[in-house]
């Protein structure tokens, strides 16, 4: 197999396949968690469920001020690599050239220099999570090997993107090919694993604000 | 009570719904719950993170609903649940947890930590594997109505102690009242006053209430040791009173797990909507201050701080009232740091107070409402639960710390306006 084609078979059976089961997956796990449904409450109620389900879906974004105290690192660095992994994923110029071919339409880039520089500051960020993982003492007694697949799958892309960009070592086609790869292993692990949280916790978040705020409480 | 680890696991499954299917879906393990909780912040042992607690409910749940764990499980994949598991985690689910809720309000994928927890005593009860005080409470609760082994006979005398000491009459068995008052045992054997200072409340408001002597116990073990169906029991017998007597509400006294037990489980346990509403003693006082029939004389001048009950607070809702109502008598009142529904648990709720085996753990943990006060400061504390007040009182003792311990109720009594 030439590069040429590894790059075809990237850009064309390979995202098919990781699209179908990422989207699959997502949907098989969604279902699992409705499928399952909630008893209703016969509380007489202080609050309203939807609305307090809907200010927490938003509001639990933002930490108290004694829980970032105690966990700053955590959740400094944890925010700084969501948002760097969003803004290279979906504000740099050659992805949405890609997902415009895929999608139809496009949204206007941010210049290369600070998506370059998003980049950076991401990676630093990931390896400031993990390095917390491995010496923050609860974390270290949470994680399991799928918190670690689960980082190194997150990572790869953001690496390999930048090597890409900035075509260090192989040609050009290569670089490219497995950084597409490498989203692709990024999509077919997301379902099977903790990655879901991306859309689980906002289900999670509801509830939480639902229960609370059905007697009274902001969550 | 019988138990196996076969009606453990069925039990573990009964709790399973989407929210926890959610919840657990969400977890990143990134800590944060670890640091709101004060049997991790005040030992350190990360084992303690309030997530780590709901290990076995987890298990249940990737192994049986989710499409990949039941894979995992036919390859003989997924971490099994059995006795000597469960064991290990008894520590954790019950000494090491007062279903406080500070977890849930920080988990920030939005996981309702205590929530889970709670759910996973209900298969930890089911195996058997649940402290012995909490099972022996559980066990007075059902054969004697009270988890103290209190008997209407023993109320009957404080009654009478009461009406002598105050010339106010305690009505008992009225039917078509506005309130009938629930109690705790607590409260029954340690603190009496209670009783009166609700008699001169409602003397002096022009309330009609009474006392049942068939269903007077408002604390409900089966909640905190996790048996849906003891709790349902006990709830029912509460119910069946106050439709016989035809009241309009039922009041939950000083009491945290008791106001969860029988305003916000109860209906559920019982599987219908009560007749009656049920309000917490703080929110009748706040009430009856609207409708301007709680008039107050005078005012503590000693500077005075608010410990919000887990239960009644942050997962019950009672955080205004109590404060509105301290407002009227005090002119110098502090909040504590975090005070209101981000308040740190006294140590000793959600069953941790009925474990014997907790008693080390419980005083341990005190260091943080000691650091809380040493930050505050204040000449008395007030709260609004007989157990929290038992084990503030416990705690201030251990660390040498000369601060007096007040109910909101029975000050508000004190500061009452005589006609």
């Amino acid at each position: 197999m030439t590069e040429i084609e590894l790059l075809s078979w990237a850009r064309g059976p390979g995202l098919q396949i990781a699209t179908i089961i990422f989207v699959a997956g997502v949907v098989i796990r969604i279902f699992e968690i409705f499928l399952l449904g909630r008893k209703a409450n016969l509380a007489e109620a202080k609050g309203g469920e939807m609305s307090n389900g809907l200010r927490t879906m938003i509001t639990r974004t933002v930490p108290d001020r004694t829980t970032f105290k105690r966990s700053s690192v955590t959740i400094v660095s944890g925010y700084i690599f969501h948002i760097g992994l969003f803004i290279v994923c979906f504000l740099s110029a050659p992805h949405i050239l890609f997902l415009k071919d895929v999608i139809g339409f496009g949204w206007p880039s941010l210049p290369t220099p600070v998506i370059d520089a998003f980049a950076v500051v991401t990676i630093i960020a990931l390896l400031a999570t993990l390095v917390n993982r491995l010496t923050n003492k609860v974390m270290r007694y949470l994680t399991n090997f799928e918190d670690l697949l689960t980082w190194f799958i997150t990572f790869l892309p953001v690496v390999t993107g930048y090597i890409a960009f900035h075509r260090i070592g192989m040609t050009a086609p290569t670089l490219l090919a497995v950084h597409i790869l490498s989203v692709e292993l990024l999509m077919i692990i997301f379902p099977f694993t903790k990655l879901m949280h991306a859309f689980t916790l906002f289900i999670a978040r509801w509830y939480n604000g639902a229960i609370s705020g059905y007697r009274g409480v902001a969550s | 009570m019988s138990a196996s680890l076969d009606k453990g696991i069925n039990a573990f499954k009964r709790q399973i719904d989407s929210s926890v299917a959610a919840f657990f879906s969400s977890c990143v393990h990134c800590g944060l719950c670890a640091e709101a909780c004060l049997f991790y912040t005040e030992t350190g042992d990360p084992k303690r993170t309030p997530i780590n607690k709901t290990e076995p409910l987890r298990r249940i749940w990737k192994s049986e609903y989710t499409l990949f764990g039941r894979v995992g499980k036919m390859l003989g994949l997924t971490k099994k649940v059995d006795d000597k598991f469960l064991e290990e985690w008894q520590e954790l689910v019950y000494d090491s947890c007062t279903l406080c809720g500070r977890c849930s309000m920080v988990c920030p994928v939005g996981n309702d930590i205590a929530l889970m927890i709670r759910k996973t005593r209900e298969g930890m009860a089911a195996a058997g594997q649940a402290p012995e005080g909490l099972i022996g409470a559980t066990n007075r609760s059902v054969t004697i109505g009270s988890p103290m082994g209190v008997k209407w006979p023993a109320l009957r005398a404080q009654i009478k102690h009461v009406e002598e000491d105050s010339g106010l009459k305690i009505p008992v068995d009225v039917e078509d009242v506005e309130y009938m008052l629930l109690l705790s045992s607590m409260e029954i054997m340690n603190f009496p006053e209670f009783i009166e200072a609700v008699a001169k409340i409602f003397d002096k408001a022009g309330a009609t209430w009474t006392i049942s002597s068939e269903a007077f116990e408002a604390t409900n073990s089966g909640i905190q040791i996790g048996v849906s169906d003891i709790a349902a029991e006990l709830v029912q017998r509460i119910v069946d009173v106050a439709d016989k007597l035809r009241v309009k509400t039922v009041i939950s006294p000083e009491c945290g797990h008791a106001y969860m037990a029988i305003r916000w489980d109860g209906p559920n346990l019982v599987g219908k909507p009560f007749n009656f509403k049920v309000r917490h003693i703080l929110e009748v006082m706040d009430d009856l201050r609207q409708q301007d029939r709680l008039k107050i004389a005078t005012k503590e001048s000693q500077k005075l701080t608010y410990h919000d009950p887990c239960q009644i607070s942050r997962r019950g809702g009672v955080i205004d009232e109590p404060r509105r109502l301290i407002d009227m008598i005090a002119d110098d009142f502090v909040e504590m740091p975090d005070g209101g529904k981000m308040n740190w648990c006294c140590g000793a709720g959600g069953g941790v107070s009925a474990n014997e085996r907790a008693d080390e753990i419980r005083l341990k943990v005190f260091e943080r409402k000691k650091a809380q006060l040493d930050e505050v400061k204040p000449d008395a504390i007030i709260s609004a639960c007989s157990n929290c007040r038992i084990h503030l009182e416990d705690g201030l003792e251990e660390y040498n710390m000369d601060i007096p311990l007040l109910s909101l109720t029975e000050t508000i009594a004190e500061h009452l306006a005589e006609d």
